[in-house]
């Protein structure tokens, strides 16, 4: 085979890859760490340290924090229930899957309607007598939010580790005395390691940079710092200290990759 | 054991369809305001063709997503037949930056392509919408070939070159046979990924064209026209019996391949 004939072929994904990908991301760099006249600056990442962008980014990390969480706590053992169905998995899968296909947008619409003061979860509630809730325009609306359109990007990884455990490993721990509690602890647990990191950084990290969800959750009280970055974009226009605080933001990104690279030395790099 | 479970399944499945359910209650109120039910109708169903707004958008919307995917599926193609021959530190290199787009944030990604076109003086519209949406697309179309590309035969090549086939005519007929499950998943999920976007398009597209997202997004202030319910159902009933015909004949073979298709979406 002709190797380097067949080589040319890459080139116009390398293009690509430097023209959208590299070349953006430097720009980032560039104008977060200038100033309007192109001088070298440090303090458009240093506003991140402002009362506002402060307050901002740590209860972005909290509550993102908190929807993560919730995400593994209510997807282990779902995605374990549905790998466990034997002959309709297909069927079970595609049901939970089915959701994301109608618009994000509408569907966390859609939760506005049902949690408002007079919304539907509210009529029922006083129907039959029960004390109506108020999470609308909180934090924990937006929270609610997030782990409704992020579940799925939970249970995805898990299910998919839970289903390649060999059931023979299970059967050894049982056979050789392992009670069910420490064969999960000991057997199971261990061996969805990759897929419980996996999921964790696609749940965390769309939470963290949302937007969206805070927007129409959250009432425009609630700022989380997606909102302050989109904010200097599409109405301040103060790219350089928008490009800042997504620089600071990518940190925590970053961060979060390498706690996965720490605790899941054999993943393949992909995260499907 | 079993009854807990169930309990589960049926709460967890109530947490995921209520707001779906919502939205296709919505689409038959005739009253224009979500906060009350004015009795039944199907008026918005006819309204919504004769709606230009949305209908341009859903166009938008259709012909990006159609595009995108399908260059990003001829580019990424290109690019794993031709990584075969890298040796392993570039190969290394260019994987991982394909992974950039998707573990970064697409807040961040938006920006950027947004501060790209800004400074090569654009004009922000179809075109980099487009542009942009190739950009995220291409990493999925790789990650779904390269594993196929990996375990390739390379001796059913050189079987079909002895027999006398011409290097093009074995690739077409033995090589891209064997990646095409590869291929197909990697343009139905960017396919998907494109139709669902809404951040990035946000960023990248500009006063005066809308895909169905950003659309959405503007109402959600002024308030939803009901006639975007109408759509969303359609496009949910369409989808839904979409699968369910492609997931019929696998019913009894073991094979995962359409679960894996769904399930990366």
């Amino acid at each position: 085979m002709k190797n380097n004939k067949i080589k040319i072929l890459t080139w116009p994904y390398l293009f690509w890859a430097v023209a959208f990908i590299v070349i953006p991301l430097l720009m980032i760099f560039y104008y977060g760490l200038t100033d309007r006249s192109g001088a070298f600056t440090f303090e458009n990442i240093a506003a991140i340290a402002t009362a506002e962008h402060a307050k901002a980014l740590w209860l972005s990390l909290g509550l993102s924090l908190i929807a993560t969480v919730i995400c593994l706590l209510l997807g282990y053992p779902l995605a374990s229930i549905l790998a466990h169905l034997n002959s309709k998995t297909n069927v079970i899968l595609f049901i939970f899957i089915l959701p994301m296909w109608m618009n994000f947008l509408l569907r966390t619409l859609a939760w506005q309607t049902l949690l408002e003061k007079t919304g539907v979860i509210n009529t029922i509630l006083s129907l039959i007598g029960l004390p109506t809730i108020n999470i609308i325009n909180t934090g924990g609306a937006i929270v609610l939010g997030m782990v409704y359109n992020f579940l799925p990007f939970m249970v995805l990884p898990l299910y998919n580790s839970i289903t390649k455990i060999d059931d023979d490993v299970i059967n050894a721990a049982r056979d050789l005395g392992a009670d069910r509690f420490q064969t999960f602890m000991r057997v199971i647990l261990p061996l969805t390691v990759p897929g419980i990191i996996s999921g964790i950084t696609m749940v965390f990290v769309p939470s963290l940079t949302s937007f969206v969800i805070s927007t129409i959750l959250g009432g425009s009280k609630i700022l989380l710092i997606g909102n302050v970055i989109e904010e200097q974009f599409t109405h301040t226009g103060n790219w350089q200290l928008g490009s800042g605080l997504s620089i600071v933001l990518m940190l925590f990104i970053i961060i979060n990759m390498i706690c996965s690279a720490i605790f899941d030395k054999d993943s393949e790099g992909g995260v499907l | 054991m079993k009854t807990i479970k169930k309990i589960y399944l049926t709460l967890i499945l109530i947490f995921l369809y209520a707001p779906i359910l919502t939205l296709i209650v919505l689409s038959f109120n005739s009253s224009k305001t979500r906060a009350k039910w004015g009795g039944f109708s199907i008026k918005w169903y006819g309204s919504l063709f004769k709606n230009e707004d949305i209908m341009q958008a859903l166009y938008t919307t259709l012909l990006i997503a159609l595009l995108s995917s399908l260059i990003a599926t001829i580019i990424g193609l290109a690019a794993c037949i031709g990584l075969r021959h890298f040796n392993k530190t570039s190969k290394s290199i260019v994987i991982g930056v394909t992974n950039i787009p998707m573990l970064n944030a697409d807040i961040v990604t938006g920006i950027s392509l947004m501060l790209l076109f800004l400074s090569m003086g654009l004009k922000f519209g179809f075109g980099t919408i487009l542009l942009s949406h190739i950009t995220f697309n291409i990493p999925y179309v790789i990650l779904s070939i390269m594993p196929r590309m990996n375990k390739l035969n390379v001796h059913t090549y050189e079987a079909a070159l002895d027999l006398g086939a011409n290097p093009l005519y074995a690739f077409f007929k033995v090589v891209l046979p064997d990646l095409m499950p590869g291929i197909l998943s990697g343009f139905l999920l960017a396919f998907t990924m494109s139709l669902d976007d809404f951040i990035i398009t946000h960023f990248t597209k500009g006063a005066g064209i809308d895909t169905l997202s950003t659309k959405i997004y503007t109402e959600v202030k002024k308030g939803i026209k009901p006639e975007m319910y109408a759509l969303s159902t359609i496009i949910f009933i369409a989808v839904l019996i979409l699968l369910l015909l492609i997931n019929k004949p696998s019913k009894d073979d073991k094979d995962n391949k359409q679960v894996q298709v769904i399930a990366t979406i």
